[in-house]
């Protein structure tokens, strides 16, 4: 069963959609509660999250920053505008590589959906080229063909 | 290229799944060149047929056209007069491995928190129990 899906929206939105089998309230604590975060925010087998900072309340700092262990790494800061308890995050983020990239503004909202939780993250970029740079707009109207293709691939 | 989801996204265009993938991207960047690729989705077609629905010349179109054929994005074929365009497999499928390689590296995150979820206290009742 394919859970996420990933699309495009207007020319600034990109939104990504996943259900998981926990309440909202457990998904939300994974995503605020540093210890949580770094088990699982890790990307490819082998790297991990030495800083992880997470202060959930309005105007708190969000700093990551992962390793290899190779040598390689790189981080990411950031700042919560709102945050509504077990419903909904907002907070933007720059990748730092080392020149900050635009701001892009995130929405993560979690609402229950039966027992579980649909987590929908709503990212805004800057500008269209913003995120042409950052996403292929492939899966847009012109690609539904390569996108059911897709789908039957994961 | 772990991580965030816009950590994610700048990370792994670098890879270059495709040489072309940077043209590809910068192609596909605009609406008319969108919408030429979902009339060329249906079928091949010529460029008075893809013209038909713009209110644009069919210079301007073919300058559209002349973009993503360097992207990789289209090819044309010589019948008689006619000079039909259709989507170009290898370019189309260059888009869709790395597409695939950015759902395969969110699933990786978020299976992992499947895991972390599943050995999470009863969220309800915070810090009683074991861990």
């Amino acid at each position: 069963m394919s859970k996420l899906t990933l699309t495009t929206e207007g020319d600034t939105h990109v939104v990504v959609t996943r259900r998981f089998a926990a309440p909202a309230e457990a998904v939300y604590r994974a995503h605020t509660d540093p210890k949580l975060i770094r088990q699982w925010l890790l990307g490819p087998d082998g790297w991990t999250m030495p800083v992880c900072i997470n202060e959930a309340r309005p105007g708190g700092k969000i700093r990551y920053e992962w390793t290899n262990g190779k040598g390689g790494g790189f981080h990411i800061t950031g700042e919560y505008l709102e945050l509504e308890p077990y419903r909904r995050l907002v907070h933007i983020e720059r990748m730092h590589l080392p020149d900050p990239t635009p701001d892009n503004h995130v929405e993560t909202r979690f609402d229950p959906d039966g027992t579980g939780t649909l987590m929908t993250l709503r990212m805004t970029l800057p500008d269209a080229q913003t995120r042409a740079t950052m996403l292929s707009t492939g899966m847009e109207h012109g690609m539904e063909a390569s996108y059911v293709r897709l789908d039957g691939m994961i | 290229m772990p991580l965030t989801i816009s950590s994610l996204l700048y990370k792994l265009l670098p890879m270059r799944v495709h040489p072309d993938l940077d043209a590809a991207f910068a192609a596909l960047a605009d609406p008319t060149r969108r919408a030429l690729l979902t009339r060329l989705a249906k079928g091949e077609a010529t460029v008075m047929e893809l013209a038909e629905p713009f209110a644009m010349t069919q210079p301007a179109i073919s300058q559209h056209l002349k973009v993503l054929e360097d992207a990789g994005l289209v090819v044309q074929r010589i019948d008689g007069t006619r000079r039909p365009r259709r989507l170009a497999k290898a370019g189309t499928e260059a888009i869709d491995q790395w597409l695939a390689m950015l759902r395969n590296a969110l699933e990786k995150n978020y299976d992992r928190l499947d895991t972390v979820l599943a050995t999470m206290e009863q969220p309800t009742k915070k810090r009683g129990g074991k861990r």
